[in-house]
């Protein structure tokens, strides 16, 4: 049993890192100049040509890509090859609005699908693991993505896509699933109704689950590891930079291990696109070095984390970054102070709840509305008006605290907060601005 | 003997209530007396049913949050100064009342009875000769 997929490159010296990237950034580079006349305009327009780029000490130089890039050049603007040599799409959820279609050839697949293998592997699977992954498959790249990494680590993959869950349950008790790969609020949600079927954690085959595709709490993590028995390892990724396993978690769980062979890291201040040193928080941009139909060269991601090169015990060299606080495109503007879902999150889990919440936001008389929806459970329920008044009372103060402003707490019904692809709702912003 | 009381939490919006009645009434639930407790954001209802196992079993079927809480009943006579007479053993027995809510029979009237301290109360209050009634008592009313 190995605990790399792919040991020479996971765990390649830096020097050897460094000399790979500094290869293939110039060739990537002049590849995109001549494949994608929207990125060469850019360049022009930012008076860089292919010949200022000799190494990554020049990335620099180059022009930021955005979202906003994305919507412009939608759907073919930013194709590097002719369609034919495509064989796959994959979309965005669009729930913000904004739906990313990102092209794949069978090369970029296979980079991709080994990018979730090594998830998978750093997560101790192996051949012999029976790996459900409750991803919804389709458009969106959960699912495609860790059923084609669990096909190359040579798992029994069960392709139950999400929703269903006593479907998920049955395939989970019946064939001994030892892995679950799906979102974190689906995972927890398979546990609630695990736990209420009444399985104890020692029933539930389950050992590792790999859980990404929202922002979660280390909260959350703790609870989702005790409800199901399981170590739960994130996933970190994005479509526009190919799906799931851009990063991923290692047994240690001190941030996660970026695929540097494939994605170059940077971290740059959000408001001024300068880059900063190592070890500094800011916003997350990635190139993507040796993708063909869709390769998109210093991309903002709008995740704000932090990057670190300090030595790993798991023996893996690449950097690792910590978890996003939030996707800029998660975090509200409320009253003039940011609010990140996942600090609401942790506010409900120490007090006692299950992470089911929604944040609806919206404005009367200029001024901003912040509600949060938290869904009851019996352990919260008591028969005393005061009782469950001052417990509501104790959310709106914890919340207070952690964020700094108002939020009015009103508590619903279990199973009412709406749930897509197993994706949670968090955010509702009513506010026409 | 305590009663077990249904409590169960509401939205408060249109047409929840009458979505507990609808799961209450596809199981053929017999709905004993009822009463609703209201703040502005959520409602709790309290009922005595015929069947508190099954009512229990379907409403978390049906993704409510129930819970079951134990209450004093008494029947009196249903005429004037009756009810005066129950509360003079309560005050003079010092039983502080939570919530109460109340029916009236075909003979007689029930007064059902939340208590801090159920077993105390109910232990004083048998002293003075009053017995509360039993779950099949009532779901024979």
């Amino acid at each position: 049993m190995s605990r790399y997929f792919q040991e020479e490159i996971e765990c390649m010296p830096f020097e050897k890192i460094k000399a790979l990237q500094d290869e293939l950034l110039p060739k990537q580079v002049r590849y995109v100049w001549d494949n994608v006349p929207y990125y060469r305009k850019k360049m022009e327009a930012h008076g860089v040509t292919p010949d200022d780029v000799k190494s990554t000490a020049d990335l620099y130089k180059l022009p930021f890509m955005s979202k906003a890039d994305l919507r412009d050049a939608y759907p073919y603007g930013l194709l590097a090859v002719p369609l034919k040599d495509c064989v796959r799409i994959q979309s965005t959820s669009g729930t913000t609005g904004k739906r990313v279609v990102a092209f794949y050839t069978q090369e970029d697949i296979d980079l991709w699908e080994d990018c979730t293998a090594r998830a998978i592997v750093a997560a101790g699977g192996t051949a012999d693991d029976v790996c459900q992954v409750s991803y919804g498959y389709g458009l969106f790249t959960g699912g495609p993505g860790l059923d084609g990494g669990s096909h190359k680590v040579g798992c029994l993959t069960i392709p139950t896509s999400s929703g269903n869950t006593e479907r998920q349950i049955m395939f989970i008790m019946d064939l001994q699933a030892t892995i679950l790969c799906c979102t974190p609020s689906y995972a927890a949600y398979i546990g609630e109704t695990l736990k209420e079927m009444g399985y104890k954690p020692e029933d539930i085959p389950l050992k590792a689950g790999i859980f990404g595709a929202e922002a979660w709490s280390e909260e959350m993590r703790r609870d989702i590891e005790k409800t199901l028995g399981i170590k739960a390892y994130d996933i970190y990724g994005l479509t526009e930079i190919s799906g799931p396993g851009v990063s991923f978690e290692c047994s240690e769980q001190r941030g996660m291990h970026i695929n540097e062979d494939h994605f170059l890291a940077e971290i740059i201040d959000p408001k001024t696109g300068e880059v900063l040193p190592e070890g500094t928080q800011g916003e997350l941009v990635f190139t993507a070095l040796d993708k063909k139909a869709f390769p998109l060269i210093r991309y903002r991601t709008r995740d704000i984390c932090t990057l670190t090169r300090e030595k790993c015990s798991c023996g893996r060299t690449h950097i690792r970054m910590t978890k996003p606080k939030g996707r800029s495109d998660d975090m509200l503007k409320i009253r003039g102070v940011n609010v990140f879902p996942s600090q609401i999150e942790t506010v409900l889990m120490n007090k006692g709840y299950a992470a089911n919440y929604q944040i609806i936001v919206g404005r009367v008389n200029n001024t901003d509305t912040f509600e949060v929806k938290v869904e009851m459970t019996p352990d919260m329920f008591t028969d005393n008006v005061g009782e469950m008044q001052a417990r509501r009372k104790v959310l709106e103060d914890g919340l207070r605290s952690m964020l700094g402003i108002k939020a009015k707490v009103t508590l619903v019904a279990p199973k009412t907060i709406t749930r897509s692809e197993g994706k949670a709702v968090r955010v509702i912003d009513n506010r026409k601005i | 003997m305590s009663v077990n009381q249904v409590s169960v939490f509401l939205e408060n919006k249109p047409g929840t209530l009458n979505k507990l009645t609808e799961v209450l009434a596809t199981n053929k639930i017999n709905i004993r007396a009822l009463s609703l407790a209201e703040t502005s954001e959520f409602g709790i209802v309290r009922m005595l049913v015929n069947d508190v196992f099954e009512a229990t079993t379907v409403l978390k079927e049906n993704n409510f949050v129930a819970t079951l809480t134990p209450v004093l009943a008494y029947a009196i006579a249903d005429e004037a100064g009756d009810l005066n007479k129950l509360l003079q053993h309560f005050t003079e027995a010092n039983v502080n009342i939570e919530y109460m809510y109340a029916f009236a029979g075909k003979t007689r009237a029930y007064m059902i009875f939340r208590v801090n301290d159920t077993k105390k109360a109910e232990a004083i209050l048998k002293s003075k000769g009053l017995k509360s009634l039993t779950q099949e008592e009532i779901a024979a009313v």
